[in-house]
């Protein structure tokens, strides 16, 4: 939102182009030569991440290929105070990844390995460039799987997982990665080796692993990350209700909750976005309903017996004009696929779209709904929503089109005011896609100076030299006050 | 009972800066015994109490930190909701702050989280004399740093806490307690075995001649599942008074009985049977052990160590130099950057946790 970033400087900028040399050479020496991309063409893949409308070529990349080669990058930039983001598979949403012009991008990739699984510990201790997926495949032989299951799990990978804090569908029962992880190793700023956590359920001291998942690559360079693998329930089972009315929607969750049934997933999607999910995979759903919610219950299977009885009773009574209950698990993975499908689906109905990632208290969803819909008027943009209704985590999603003059800005300016929105009622501006570059300008509404200052405090604790994802994550007093400048409604904020 | 003293307890806090007077935070003094002596003015934090909201439907509740667990947890049971971590009280006076900065769970710790797993948000007065607030009322929040799970733990050394918000659960449907006879190396095997079936398990606990087991869930489920597990089934009353009194009270006589010092060994659920040879007693499916040994503090550390884990000494440990372990120079460099972070002048706290800060 609302890109205020200096231009960066061209690639062939003769102070870049001697400062790449001479780094390059100096990285060279502790890298093989092929581990250290300097050519344009090399480095260009590199200059975004899942939010591509941030792009800045870095001034190198590099591809250590173990965790001494981490440490010995770090030391060397840090003698030389050069700036370093680092970067798992680059699927991030929030331009978290964004290289800096002045600075390295550290890719992770090469550090994939999955180092030991203990199918009797229920642990898999792995490197950071490893696939979400991959851990659950991988522990799928012993009955065990990885809990937390981000829309992007087939390529995102663990290390990004730790920067963002990700979550996923199954996160209202089974939590986030901050949940799930039992320990890792760090490489600081300044290249020294720390070890956070154990194996034990806690460990000595402040909880370090806490603060650091979630930083979004300040804090450190993650290089080992333990999970705890869970046992694979018997049974799921999904349920599908329809609903003329987003409102008597969004109460069905409250009911579903309020009578103690903790689902393994709860998400809701609004006409728009049934209907785009409809058209491109075909699952079935009702493409007259103004929401749906989908319900998955597991557990064993008089558990599960028990709880979709129960949700169908809530949800009929709800006022749900439809339910049906998957019968096998063929039906429930076609249930699940229009909803797993629905930000590509809305990729094709619109030449562009913006996914936003805000958290109210699921009590405000019907207004928030509607005021959506009328900022989104304002703007005369479109907007589809997708859900994940038990944890009260929004993602609308703007459809514009990039080559229109004038509608990526208007994109931006009806997602900054959604976010707010998100903050007025009570929630937060990122529920799992991390501030990055993208909510800078947001953090100054949801945030005090004095609370922002503690932030910066913290980083300094970790990294006093500011070399770790510089500009990320929380504003400078500058930005703040630039984007309270900015001309555009009053912008609620707290000092 | 309500009651706001967030600006008389800044105006503590400035006060304690102008005269660099060290403050020693005061909730229900519940866990004096919990930690190190702190030397300084007492500042008692008990007042600053009332549930400031409760949602049943978002599954959340917001209360200042003085507030009686006891209150909270009754108006949680008044909707058929429970704190998921159950913490321990060790005593009627205890507090949702003191709960909070000793980051104490228990029984069903494995199954549900620890206190830090529920803490959505925090506001905190710092050691700058600053009101900050930190994460909020809801599931997912990634704006800024986790600070409300740091300080959850903390032991007061990072911030006071003033209100805190934290994810609450639906009480289960049923439960049920099932108990076997059996010695402790076995007891460890059988809860490395339960561990990888997904049963609907929210306690256990071996006293040293038995084995006991708490299942939570449906009522239709739990039939099944006792039925996979064996063993004798408890009457409800016997068995939440074992689970509550017993065993998250330490009111057992493992816990009671004079003499030797009490030691906490967090160690891998999957870790073998101590070498140490001490009476004990099991928790959380082997991850929580508790000992009553004489044997020097290093010995005992050193066990934990080779299994992987850490030891506390929980009671006894008042007089010690570090009743916690020892943090490795590269940690105990980031805790000093961190309370320097929050705490410029050293007053809160200081020496309570740790010697160092």
């Amino acid at each position: 939102m609302s890109r205020i970033q200096p231009p960066g400087r061209p690639f062939d900028d003769p102070e870049l182009c001697a400062s790449r040399a001479e780094l390059a050479r100096a990285l060279r020496t502790v890298l093989p030569a092929e581990a250290v991309l300097a050519r344009e063409e090399e480095v260009r893949p590199y200059e975004c991440d899942g939010l591509s409308v941030y792009r800045q070529t870095p001034l190198l990349v590099v591809l250590p290929r173990d965790v001494a080669e981490v440490q010995q990058v770090m030391r060397l930039c840090h003698q030389r105070r050069v700036p370093v983001v680092a970067r798992g598979a680059g699927t991030g949403l929030s331009g978290g990844a964004l290289p800096c012009g002045e600075g390295i991008v550290l890719s992770l990739a090469r550090l994939d390995r999955i180092l030991a699984l203990d199918p009797e510990a229920r642990l898999a201790r792995i490197q950071p460039g490893v696939r979400n997926l991959a851990i659950s495949e991988a522990a799928a032989a012993h009955g065990l799987y990885y809990a937390p299951d981000p829309s992007s799990q087939i390529a995102c990978t663990i290390g990004g997982n730790v920067a963002e804090n990700s979550g996923g569908v199954h996160c209202l029962k089974y939590g986030l990665t901050v949940h799930n992880v039992l320990a890792l190793k760090l490489v600081s700023a300044a290249g020294e080796l720390i070890e956070l956590g154990g194996e034990a359920l806690d460990g000595p001291g402040y909880d370090l692993l806490a603060l650091y998942i979630g930083s979004e690559g300040m804090l450190g360079i993650t290089v080992e990350v333990t999970v705890r693998l869970l046992p694979r329930p018997p049974l799921a089972r999904a349920l599908l209700a329809a609903f003329d009315d987003v409102g008597r929607a969004g109460a069905a969750v409250g009911e579903i909750i309020a009578a103690g049934i903790l689902p393994a997933g709860l998400e809701m999607m609004d006409g728009p976005a049934i209907r785009a999910a409809e058209d491109f995979i075909g699952a079935g759903y009702p493409v007259e309903a103004a929401a749906i919610l989908l319900c998955e219950l597991d557990g064993t299977e008089a558990e599960v017996a028990a709880q979709v009885e129960a949700v169908e009773t809530l949800l009929a009574r709800a006022g749900a004009t439809e339910v049906r209950v998957s019968r096998d698990e063929a039906e429930r993975v076609r249930l699940w696929q229009g909803r797993k499908s629905a930000f590509p689906a809305v990729g094709r109905i619109s030449p562009d779209y913006y996914c936003m990632d805000g958290t109210i208290p699921r009590r405000a969803l019907p207004e928030v709904l509607c005021r959506t819909a009328e900022l989104a008027a304002e703007h005369d943009l479109a907007v589809a929503n997708v859900f994940h209704a038990g944890d009260g985590n929004l993602h609308p999603l703007i459809l514009f089109d990039a080559n229109r003059p004038g509608e990526l800005e208007r994109t931006e300016a009806l997602g900054a005011r959604l976010l707010e929105l998100c903050v007025e009622v009570g929630g937060t501006i990122t529920g799992e896609h991390g501030v990055g570059v993208e909510k800078l300008g947001q953090m100054c509404v949801q945030f005090s100076a004095r609370e922002l200052a503690q932030f910066h405090a913290v980083k300094s604790a970790f990294d006093p030299a500011g070399l770790l994802n510089p500009g990320k994550g929380v504003p400078t007093p500058r930005r703040c006050s630039e984007y309270r400048q900015l001309p555009s409604p009053a912008h609620p904020h707290r000092h | 009972m309500s009651q706001d003293l967030t600006a008389e307890l800044c105006a503590s806090v400035a006060a304690a800066i102008a005269a660099a007077t060290p403050l020693c935070l005061r909730g229900g003094g519940t866990k004096d015994f919990l930690g190190r002596h702190c030397a300084g003015r007492p500042l008692a934090l008990a007042g600053h109490r009332g549930i400031l909201d409760h949602q049943p439907r978002e599954l959340t509740l917001t209360a200042r930190a003085g507030t009686p667990l006891c209150e909270i947890e009754t108006a949680l049971a008044e909707a058929g909701q429970c704190l998921p971590f159950e913490p321990p009280h060790f005593g009627p006076g205890a507090t949702l702050g003191g709960t909070i900065a000793c980051g104490l769970s228990g029984p069903a710790r494995p199954h549900a989280g620890a206190a830090r797993d529920l803490v959505l948000g925090a506001r905190v007065l710092t050691g700058r004399g600053e009101v900050l607030r930190f994460g909020g009322a809801v599931m997912k929040n990634v704006a800024g740093y986790d600070i409300a799970r740091l300080m959850t733990g903390a032991f007061g050394t990072l911030g006071i806490l003033l209100d805190i918000s934290l994810k609450v659960l639906p009480r289960p449907e049923a439960v049920r307690t099932l108990v076997l006879d059996c010695a402790g190396d076995e007891a460890l095997a059988r809860l490395r075995a339960l561990a990888r079936r997904a049963l609907p398990l929210s306690a256990s606990c071996h006293d040293g001649e038995r084995l006991w087991l708490r299942l939570s869930g449906a009522e239709r489920a739990l039939g099944p599942a006792a039925a996979e597990i064996g063993g004798e089934r408890v009457e409800p009353g016997r068995a939440e008074d074992f689970w509550d009194a017993l065993v998250r009270e330490q009111r057992h006589p493992f816990f009671t009985a004079p003499g030797a010092p009490l030691w906490r060994l967090s160690l891998p659920p999957h870790a073998p049977a101590l070498a140490l040879d001490a009476p004990q007693l099991i928790e959380w499916g082997g991850a929580q052990r508790w000992l009553r040994t004489v044997h020097p503090a290093e010995v005992v550390r050193a066990e934990a160590a080779r299994l992987g884990g850490h030891a506390t000494c929980f009671r006894g440990g008042e007089a010690m130099h570090s009743p916690f372990t020892p943090l490795s120079p590269p940690l105990l460099a980031l805790h000093r950057n961190l309370k320097q972070a929050f705490d410029p002048h050293g007053i809160l706290n200081p020496g309570r946790f740790h010697a160092e800060f």
